[in-house]
């Protein structure tokens, strides 16, 4: 043994990563993923901090739903960028005094709200359905499909318009519950189609074998192999979410007055554009910026998850049956 | 496949009713329709809850009302009894009177937009992903990805205050300053040659020669008034028809096909003689008549094919097909400009409109101020729904071309010495249509049932602005006919897109 091993290979890494180490590796690489999440995490603590928490208050001074009875100028923002200075109201102030900066925070707040309940109940509800669909096959699978395709015929934001009509005027809590009852239907076929198939390999029958209960082989066994599919469809709903709720509050079948969301301030202020534009363009810009980091993050993920991009997967076109063909379409319909 | 039909139409029409079921409970159960009444002032104000409340059967509980709604919708399925009744809105006006003229304003909406989102959003995925990392290609990424994360309600804001105000002041005094003619000039030019691509050299030739036609197009355009009183000309006719031929042929066929530019060749002349030709038949025409001079450019261009022939008699046809469609087209164009001038006088030179869909009491006169006036209208709308639609487009054609570009067939062609121009046309190409088929009959079913933000925002009254007014004031009945017209088209439309899927891709047997 007297011939040793170059130094400089013994310093390469051989140790094996696991696939959660590798993927997390391959989000980190991706840098307009990580900016992303940064921006999307640093809007929300930003504005939570500004107004604070229900009945703890933030470090901003107004809050969003006491009028300032002096209106500056035309309450005119008076955040100035060179030299920086944030004045007393730095987004301006709407047609009664109120500040404007304090309810653009607050929108965000509740977009934010919103967007979590919605994804975190449809991924419950969806994923539930879809493991039991995809288990169980059969009549169960059958029974549970033709309740999802009764939901998913009725378009998104026709749905929401009419569940938000309702739950709009009780709060933003429940809105975000209710809709959320009426988003699962997407992740449910994904679910049940990654179901379908992980059902067949052999660690489930091993697991079997050894006699693991039901319940067992679908949490513990195939539920983390299809983490993939649902973390990568619920980013994506997330960014979805934050349009779905923005829209349907322009409608006025949303969060109502005095509480507020971006998609309002928006739908009460586009006919001031000409001559208020502050009071258009605030909530416009922290709308796209929430969206469009939103979606880049979903974007990334689904690249860390699957380097070869799952978004037109060739596996589709040999396998699946013909009926599942819309899935993924479905997924891509958007608000109009 | 006669079973399979079968049993998607029986599961079909159970998942609708089913879903009507739902949907009627949700609506009833969420609105109060007495709202407005309960605190009216009128002294009739007992009279009319009462009357709503007949029209409406409000005294029935939802669970029951339903099955009044679902008796009399059923009937509409027995052709010619003229029993179909899907109730009364609380006005008194019948559902069933209401749809179609919602249904048009809807469809006349639509269809440009789905069209022309189609064209650009494929053309620009494909050509993205064949120059895949390259600047063109991520600046459309980038693009695209933006435009998918702007709500339509923003897009449609903006264009509303910007474009259509800002075009309509331009037009007072339609004059482009020099500096501005040279920096869309020098913007176009980039983006042509990022299409054209190339190395080095070609790019630069591409870009200076882009750069001086187009900000020496513009500075003349400036110069002679031509955003007032626009035309396409004689001569640019010519050059245009002339370039389309020549653009057709080199795509389908390669500059080196003789026959491809021969065909392409005489039927721009034919194209370029018959705009002289039907110039005075355009001035007394209708609808009719277009649409008969329309369908004869096209068999004139595949006659032309035809006989032309050669060994490859199919893409002749094609490419003259194509060339007769464009250089028709562009007539239709240009005579829609030369009424311009008078449809600006009658709108005050403001042509550009940002609510409704045709201007209310406005005579045209002909047809093609009539044209113009839906045009002017349907423009803002059309644009906001484009550039939405334009990003699922382009982010879905990219991936499918990148995709089959990867492919063993595709390496094969290109292996056993195919130009890369075949390779996309033929190879490549045709097989990314086949999920992109799938995605537009989805998108379409969608579309028809109206784009409710937009509408709202337009004042369009549309499919989606039904819906809007009747979910407001809580009326039931209208949502209900709304929601079996769009439920119906998803079905219909995720059906065909099965169908047409299993059709196109022999690998998909149907169950």
């Amino acid at each position: 043994m007297s011939t040793s091993l170059p130094s400089s290979v013994d310093t390469v890494d051989h140790r094996s990563v696991s696939q959660g180490r590798l993927i997390l590796r391959r989000f980190l690489g991706n840098p307009a993923g990580v900016v992303s999440l940064i921006v999307l995490l640093a809007i929300v603590v930003f504005a939570t901090t500004a107004i604070g928490i229900g009945p703890i208050h933030g470090w901003w001074k107004w809050n969003y739903t006491d009028p300032d009875p002096n209106i500056a100028v035309d309450g005119a923002p008076t955040l100035q960028l060179w030299p920086f200075s944030l004045g007393d109201h730095p987004f301006g102030q709407d047609r009664i005094g109120r500040d404007y900066f304090a309810m653009v925070m607050r929108g965000i707040q509740n977009s934010f709200v919103v967007m979590i309940l919605i994804t975190g109940i449809a991924v419950v509800l969806g994923v539930i359905v879809g493991a039991i669909a995809g288990y169980y096959r059969g009549w169960v699978d059958a029974v549970l499909m033709r309740i999802t395709d009764v939901f998913i015929v009725i378009p998104a934001i026709v749905l929401a318009a009419v569940v938000g009509n309702y739950a709009g005027a009780v709060g933003v809590w429940i809105l975000g519950v209710m809709l959320g009852a009426v988003s699962w239907m997407v992740i449910a076929r994904l679910v049940r189609g990654e179901f379908l198939s992980l059902r067949e390999r052999e660690f489930v029958e091993a697991a079997r074998v050894a006699g693991a209960s039901d319940a067992r082989i679908i949490f513990r066994h195939i539920l983390p192999n299809a983490t993939g599919v649902i973390i990568v469809s619920a980013s994506l709903l997330a960014a979805a979410a934050i349009l779905l709720e923005s829209a349907i509050s322009l409608l006025g079948y949303g969060i109502r007055s005095p509480d507020v969301s971006l998609g309002l301030l928006i739908g009460a202020n586009q006919s001031a554009f000409a001559v208020r534009p502050w009071l258009f363009w605030w909530p416009a810009f922290f709308i796209v910026a929430l969206a469009l980091s939103a979606n880049i993050f979903g974007d990334a993920l689904r690249e860390a998850f699957d380097p070869r991009s799952r978004r037109f997967s060739r596996r589709r076109t040999k396998e699946a049956p013909v009926q599942d063909v819309p899935a993924e379409v479905e997924a891509e319909v958007e608000l109009r | 496949m006669v079973g399979f039909i079968l049993r998607r139409i029986g599961v079909s029409v159970l998942i609708l009713v089913a879903a009507s079921f739902v949907m009627f409970n949700l609506v009833a159960l969420s609105t109060d329709p007495l709202e407005d009444l309960r605190t009216s002032i009128l002294p009739n104000k007992e009279q009319l809850i009462q009357a709503r409340i007949q029209i409406g059967n409000l005294d029935v509980p939802p669970p029951l009302r339903w099955f009044i709604w679902i008796g009399g919708a059923a009937k509409c399925l027995v052709p010619f009894a003229g029993q179909c009744s899907l109730g009364q809105t609380f006005q008194g006006a019948q559902v069933t009177d209401l749809l179609p003229t919602a249904m048009l304003s809807t469809v006349q909406m639509v269809t440009a937009a789905l069209i022309l989102a189609i064209l650009f959003g494929i053309a620009t995925g494909i050509l993205s992903a064949i120059r895949e990392n390259s600047g063109f290609d991520i600046t459309f990424t980038v693009i695209s990805l933006f435009l998918y994360s702007l709500p339509s309600f923003l897009a449609a804001t903006m264009l509303k205050s910007f474009v259509a105000i800002g075009y309509n002041n331009f037009l007072a005094s339609p004059e482009v300053p020099i500096w501005l003619s040279i920096v869309i000039g020098l913007v176009l030019a980039l983006i042509i040659q990022a299409v054209v691509g190339g190395e080095m050299r070609r790019r630069i030739i591409t870009t200076a020669s882009a750069f001086v036609v187009s900000a020496g197009l513009l500075i003349y355009m400036s110069a002679t008034d031509w955003f007032a009183q626009p035309a396409i000309g004689p001569v640019g006719i010519i050059v245009l028809s002339l370039g389309i031929a020549a653009a057709v042929a080199a795509i389908l066929a390669g500059i080196y096909n003789r026959r491809g530019l021969i065909t392409a060749g005489i039927v721009a002349v034919i194209g370029i003689a018959s705009y002289f030709a039907v110039q005075p038949l355009l001035d007394v025409s209708t609808v009719g008549t277009i649409a008969i001079l329309a369908i004869a450019a096209l068999v004139v261009g595949a006659l032309v094919g035809f006989l032309v022939g050669g060994d490859d008699r199919g893409q002749n046809i094609r490419i003259g097909i194509l060339v007769a469609f464009f250089i028709g087209f562009l007539i239709i164009i240009d005579r829609l400009m030369q009424s311009f001038p008078g449809y600006m006088f009658d709108m005050n030179g403001r042509p550009i409109a940002t609510v409704g869909s045709s201007t209310p009491g406005y005579d045209p006169g002909n047809m093609w101020r009539s044209a113009l006036d839906t045009f002017f209208h349907l423009l803002l709308p059309t644009v906001s729904l484009l550039t939405i639609s334009f990003a699922g487009y382009t982010r879905y054609a990219r991936a499918g071309m990148i995709e089959v570009l990867g492919q063993d067939y595709v390496r094969t062609a290109r292996a056993k010495g195919m130009p890369e121009r075949v390779v996309v046309v033929r190879h490549a190409f045709r097989n990314v249509l086949i999920p992109i088929t799938t995605l537009v009959a989805t998108d379409l079913g969608a579309l028809l049932g109206g784009a409710i933000i937009t509408e709202y925002i337009f004042g369009i009254p549309g499919m989606g602005a039904l819906f809007q007014n009747s979910l407001g004031r809580g009326d039931v009945y209208p949502v209900m006919g709304y929601f079996l017209v769009i439920a119906f088209m998803a079905i219909l439309f995720n059906f065909l897109a099965d169908l047409s899927y299993a059709a196109l891709d022999p690998r998909v047997r149907v169950r």
